[in-house]
């Protein structure tokens, strides 16, 4: 299209010239106009939601898909009418523009706010201002030092390194032996389950019948087979706090195949000639594993440790669907979610989150050094 | 190395991954094999009750009175075969010559059961469960004494569309706007474009709970809550980092060369992206979506938030976590009901696997 009216201006007239601006212009206004337009009678549509849920649920795809695409398309078609100097200088904004709002407004911006909010008390910016004795009752409450010692003591200090292990070990056999691909796929498959459905799968396997029923959960009724009494495993409260390991099986269930994954690449990633060199020298294959490939997946042992930290630090769905929260299984997650949603304490909320937040910045520091070092810029 | 040796290095490795192997997929086999049991079934014995096992079955079965089994009618006692028990006793079940005769019912109107032990397979599937959890409509259960139950469908049907129609836009909004920030990052140069990129790899793992309370109070504002957009947009922010990381990794490796030849003969920078790095770039794309898609199917914090108790729009694992909360002993229900919400994730996990380790191995830290 402005090829076409670039070839018109230089054929025609003065009087011309000046109507095809006024269309140029009318068109830069009028295109955004419509299509805003559209989309805001698409939104209206979707919250009404009268239709029929296949409709709404189609027309909501194609509304957010191709709005996004369209918002775009505008933009940029408004910046390369605009002079040469301009566009160059504009367009880097019109594709990064959208990402960097975004990311600002959910994210950076609600982390100060969160921040700010954390030193009201429970109506938030509206309520009073009562500086850090949130962070105070946060190292205090009963509840909230429960929730630590479980986020750190089961969740870091015994899930993080079974995970990690289990799935070494994992990539380490599958890697051996000639049925690998399918023996990787059937441990890796927990990871498209949701959390929800991982807490029903082992609920199941965790049920409890009384004395003398028959137990048609599995793990009872291999313990009762056995001899032994049924236990509500999870709600075993005579072990406390030892009833949070069963739903470290549960994290450890779903996060194996993620750290077995990442391993396998890595080991297949080990040279073969240094294997071989090492095994021609008398190694055995302890030797072998322990000084030849754990050093050279070091890299790889840290990356999977503290992304399964940083997952085990935000756990919330597994403990929120089993336990709620009883029985000694408090976590900071759950906490959050308790103080801000159901409590509806903003000030308290917020400042578990920045207590969550405070937690993953070693992480955000050791990540931003490895960009520095790349040469990616 | 002896032969021996040799053989029992492989078989122990075998063995051991089979082992493992076996513990992670039984309990979704009980999951699945239970969705498909009798209501009544499923409450009363084992899902693996469906293997051959060795039962008491009922060969015979006597009217206590009428045979005039009922030796003491006050004290209830009771002869059978021979030998006096008391009511209670009978109850049990007592053994006699290798079988086992039972009181099935109460005193005035039970019956006595000789029972053999015999093997045998529990089979009785039903789609009964699946029904019930699909349905949004009351739901008729016909009870094994003749009497019926009506029960309320916790409508699956609705929440997967819900969830489909957060889910794709979820997907693909993050994507297209990470990929145009990718090429702009990579391709464009423009002042504080290092600082900005900085912000993207700082937010990567901050966890999402810090903007929670934020958003929701922003969203109350503008009346967002419980919209499609409010969820499509929370998602895309909670995936942009990590899909703007990985696509830069990606479209920054692309050849300059071709690039540089498309500019000399003019192309501009929207051309160049639309049509030749959104198709160089699908591997990667594809990789993120696996992610994204899965993450958002399985998401429940944001949904539970963003959704709030609206019905008609819960998602899958919302009505499942209702499910486990409001019926949290209907194990027919609940069984069927979290293989429903795993039969999507599962498919497009077994059919793209190798998109998903992908985009695993290229960087998976999200918050």
């Amino acid at each position: 299209m402005d090829y076409l009216l670039g070839a018109e201006r230089r054929r025609s007239g003065p009087l011309a010239r000046v109507v095809a601006f006024i269309l140029r212009l009318a068109l830069a206004v009028l295109i955004p106009l419509i299509a805003f337009f559209v989309l805001y009678q698409g939104f209206l549509f979707l919250r009404a939601g009268d239709a029929p849920k296949w409709l709404v649920a189609v027309i909501a795809i194609i509304w957010g898909v191709g709005g996004v695409a369209v918002l775009y398309w505008i933009f940029n078609w408004l910046v390369e009418m605009l002079p040469d100097q301009w566009t160059a200088w504009l367009q880097p904004f019109v594709f990064i523009g959208p990402a960097i709002a975004i990311l600002a407004w959910y994210l950076a911006v609600p982390t100060v706010r969160s921040f700010v909010i954390s030193l009201f008390d429970r109506d938030g910016l509206s309520g009073a201002f009562i500086g850090l004795r949130n962070y105070l009752t946060i190292f205090t409450d009963r509840q909230m030092l429960q929730a630590f010692r479980n986020n750190i003591l089961f969740w870091i200090g015994i899930a993080t390194p079974l995970t990690v292990s289990f799935g070494l070990l994992a990539a380490v056999l599958a890697d051996r032996s000639r049925w690998e691909r399918v023996a990787k796929s059937l441990i890796f498959m927990p990871m498209a389950i949701s959390f929800v459905g991982a807490s029903v799968i082992w609920n199941f396997v965790y049920e409890v019948k009384p004395v003398g029923a028959p137990q048609i959960g599995l793990l009872n009724a291999v313990l009762t087979a056995l001899g032994g009494q049924p236990q509500a495993f999870t709600a075993w409260t005579a072990i406390a706090p030892f009833n949070n390991l069963f739903l470290v099986i549960i994290v450890l269930w779903l996060q194996a195949g993620y750290s077995m994954t990442l391993f396998s690449a890595a080991l297949k990633g080990i040279p073969e000639e240094i294997l071989e060199a090492a095994r021609v020298d008398g190694a055995n294959e302890l030797q072998v594993f322990f000084k030849i490939m754990i050093p050279y997946i070091s890299g790889t042992i840290i990356t999977v440790t503290t992304t399964v930290i940083i997952f085990t630090l935000k756990i919330f769905d597994v403990v929120w669907v089993m336990t709620g929260g009883q029985f000694g299984t408090e976590v900071i997650a759950t906490q959050f979610y308790r103080t801000s949603f159901n409590a509806r304490n903003a000030g308290l909320g917020s400042a578990i989150a920045i207590v969550l937040f405070v937690a993953v910045i070693p992480v955000m520091i050791y990540n931003l050094r490895r960009f520095k070092e790349s040469e990616a810029f | 190395m002896t032969r021996l040796q040799k053989l029992r290095g492989p078989l122990l490795v075998n063995l051991a991954l089979a082992l493992i192997v076996v513990i992670w997929i039984v309990p979704i086999i009980g999951l699945l094999v239970s969705s498909f049991r009798d209501r009544q079934s499923v409450q009363t014995t084992g899902w693996w009750n469906i293997l051959p096992h060795r039962a008491w079955v009922a060969s015979e079965s006597l009217d206590p009175r009428a045979e005039g089994l009922v030796v003491d009618e006050e004290n209830r006692v009771i002869e059978v075969y021979g030998t006096k028990t008391t009511f209670d006793e009978l109850r049990q079940g007592i053994d006699v010559e290798g079988k086992r005769v039972q009181w099935v019912g109460n005193w005035r109107i039970g019956k006595i059961e000789v029972q053999e032990r015999k093997w045998q397979v529990s089979w009785d599937f039903t789609l009964d469960n699946y029904r019930q959890v699909l349905g949004g409509k009351d739901f008729v259960y016909n009870r094994p004494d003749g009497t019926q139950e009506v029960i309320p469908g916790d409508d699956m049907w609705g929440a997967i569309f819900n969830s489909i129609a957060v889910a794709v836009p979820s997907t693909v909004i993050p994507i297209l706007i990470a990929a145009f920030a990718a090429y702009g990052f990579a391709w464009m140069k423009f002042p504080g474009r290092r600082l900005l990129f900085v912000l993207v790899v700082a937010l990567l793992v901050v966890p999402l709970q810090i903007a929670l309370i934020p958003i929701l109070q922003f969203y109350n504002k503008v009346q967002l809550n419980g919209t499609y957009l409010a969820i499509w947009l929370a998602h895309t922010g909670f995936g942009l980092p990590l899909a703007t990381y990985l696509l830069f990794n990606y479209i920054s490796t692309l050849p300059r060369e071709t690039l540089e030849s498309a500019f000399i003969d003019g192309a501009s920078h929207f051309t160049i992206f639309m049509k030749m790095i959104l198709p160089l770039s699908i591997p990667a794309l594809a990789s993120f979506a696996i992610f994204q898609f899965l993450w958002v199917w399985n998401d429940y914090l944001v949904a539970l938030i963003f959704l709030g108790g609206d019905k008609s729009l819960m998602v899958v694992t919302m009505r499942l976590a209702n499910i486990v909360g409001d019926r949290g002993q209907d194990w027919h229900l609940l069984t069927a009901g979290a293989f429903i919400t795993m039969v999507l994730p599962l498919l497009v996990f077994f059919g793209l696997q190798r998109y998903f380790v992908r985009g695993l191995l290229a960087g998976s830290v999200k918050g």
